[in-house]
């Protein structure tokens, strides 16, 4: 029985990880069209400027805001000033945010080696948390509780603002949100800009759990990916259940069947595509 | 000296290697409607489209109101006053009613008294009131239709484009969409209609183009149409 508790709170909160991952990747996907392959080497990348901020001696709490502001400046700038002369051109946008996730992957492994580097736990969160004979992390706790704030807040953003009606407006038919005057520019360089920051954010949120090391990029996209077709791309629940769900199909995957954890993680992704292959709560075909 | 809301001429479009629209070149006149017919797949929509700004147009002069349009994005051909009621309605399927009115609402350039917003759409549509918690999806098809009318109506645009609005719809409905084209355009507004139903497009219409295969048929004033049923047989009819 404590196997299922404590492996269900750590697939909670590799969900949690995954949802501040996925939710940016399925807006940007949605919206602009853009399968942003680099999005696993944005959460890299904001993990490794966190890690050198804190060793630097800067406040964990402020490392991470430093990660997502310089993977949000990053982003904007990429979308602004090689995306968006790819407008159109699917295929070219893939393949540019491929190359820019293998050339972060270099970087990465030039400025901080291929050595994993451990990120220490905010203090005030380190330690457990005792339910009678169980222990339960409070730091995992904790991320759990930011995920959920963050989808509660994204879900007011979306469903209850005018910005979010014209990000939902252009998810649903982006030539006629133009011809209605909306600036989609101006909306995708925002999607972008805030996916990127949650990007970045995520990976030195994620440290204290995963650590960084060369290939946390390709090891997290993959999940991102599986995700949002699970859950039906631009659609925020989708992402949110989607993210729970393969947090906790890898947590005890991983446990029960190490062996076949890949199977057990794209098996569901077969199937819903399969079945309903506009994802969970998807309302278009890709 | 009026200008005219929309002056175009030597439009050309192509969708890939097939040229589609050929040279083609007409007048709107302001407060006006001019009707665009002519038969399935003669150019009509990639016409609108092209006005729009949605298709990429060559050699083109396209003025609004006596400003080139010609190359601008949508956005900026919608935010410098015209409005689109698309073929197949496209309202934002999954934005309630209240959204779609309101996502894209603005006020009109230059626009004096009160215009369009919620309160005038509601009272003259009252059923979009009712629904207006619904998401737009769920609408039947003439509701939709009237909401994609006044989802351009709420960006209070000095030309409005009709792509087919009696398309698909039952008769009373089509008769309910015939009333509203009549109020709009008795208050004034310049309208391109594209209508496969005649009947209703020369009982609203001032001046008609034909399109025939990318290039105009026939343009004129409406009556020319209207007492010659003839050349409605030889222009639009069915071979």
């Amino acid at each position: 029985m404590n196997f299922w508790i404590i492996q269900g709170l750590n697939g909670l909160a590799f969900g949690s990880l995954l949802f501040i991952l996925a939710s940016g990747f399925s807006l940007i996907f949605g919206l602009m069209r853009i399968v942003n392959l680099s999005h696993g080497a944005y959460f890299m990348l904001g993990a490794y400027v966190g890690v050198s901020a804190i060793e630097a001696g800067v406040n964990f709490w402020i490392a991470i805001l430093i990660g997502g502001g310089a993977i949000c400046i990053l982003g904007t700038l990429i979308e602004r000033f090689i995306l968006r002369r790819l407008n159109g051109q699917p295929l070219a946008q893939v393949l540019v945010t491929l190359g820019i996730a293998f050339i972060i992957a270099d970087t990465c492994v030039w400025i901080w080696t291929g050595d994993p580097r451990p990120v220490p736990m905010p203090r005030e969160l380190a330690g457990a948390l005792r339910v009678s004979n169980l222990a339960f992390p409070i730091y995992r706790l904790f991320v759990i509780g930011v995920a959920f704030a963050l989808a509660a807040a994204l879900w007011l953003l979306l469903e209850r603002s005018r910005l979010g009606a014209m990000i939902r407006a252009g998810v649903d038919d982006l030539p006629m949100a133009r011809a209605m005057g909306i600036r989609t520019s101006l909306l995708f360089s925002a999607v972008f800009c805030l996916g990127s920051a949650l990007a970045g954010a995520g990976g030195v949120l994620a440290g204290p759990i995963l650590s960084v090391y060369p290939g946390l990029d390709s090891d997290m996209l993959p999940l991102a990916l599986v995700v949002v077709i699970l859950g039906g791309v631009g659609s925020l629940v989708g992402a949110f259940v989607g993210s729970l769900l393969i947090g906790f199909i890898y947590s005890y995957g991983q446990a029960l069947f190490p062996d076949l954890a890949y199977v057990i993680l794209f098996l569901p992704m077969v199937l819903v595509l399969t079945l309903r292959p506009t994802g969970l709560f998807g309302r278009q075909a890709i | 000296m009026d200008t005219d809301a929309l002056a175009i001429s030597g439009l050309n479009a192509f969708y890939g290697e097939s040229h589609v629209l050929h040279n083609l070149s007409f007048n709107l006149k302001k407060g006006q409607v001019l009707g665009l017919l002519g038969r399935n797949g003669a150019g009509k929509t990639t016409c609108i489209s092209a006005i729009m700004g949605l298709v990429k147009v060559k050699a083109a002069r396209v003025e609004l109101f006596g400003q080139s349009i010609a190359g601008m994005s949508p956005e900026s051909i919608s935010l410098n006053g015209v409005g689109l009621v698309p073929q197949g309605r496209r309202i934002f399927p999954s934005l309630t009613v209240y959204e779609n009115l309101t996502v894209a609402a603005r006020r009109g350039l230059s626009q004096q008294g009160p215009g369009w917003g919620l309160e005038q759409v509601y009272a003259t549509f009252p059923r979009l009131s009712e629904r207006r918690r619904q998401l737009a999806g769920s609408l039947s098809g003439g509701e939709q239709q009237m909401l994609a009318i006044c989802r351009a109506l709420m960006t209070n645009p000095r030309l409005i484009l009709f792509d087919e609005p009696s398309e698909g719809l039952a008769p009373q409905i089509v008769a309910e969409v015939a009333t509203v084209l009549k109020q709009l355009r008795d208050s004034g507004l310049s309208i391109i209609l594209v209508e496969q139903n005649i009947k209703l497009a020369l009982e609203i219409a001032d001046e008609v183009v034909v399109l025939n295969t990318g290039y105009v048929a026939h343009a004129g004033d409406a009556n020319s149409l209207r007492s010659n049923d003839r050349l409605v047989e030889q222009l639009l009819g069915v071979y």
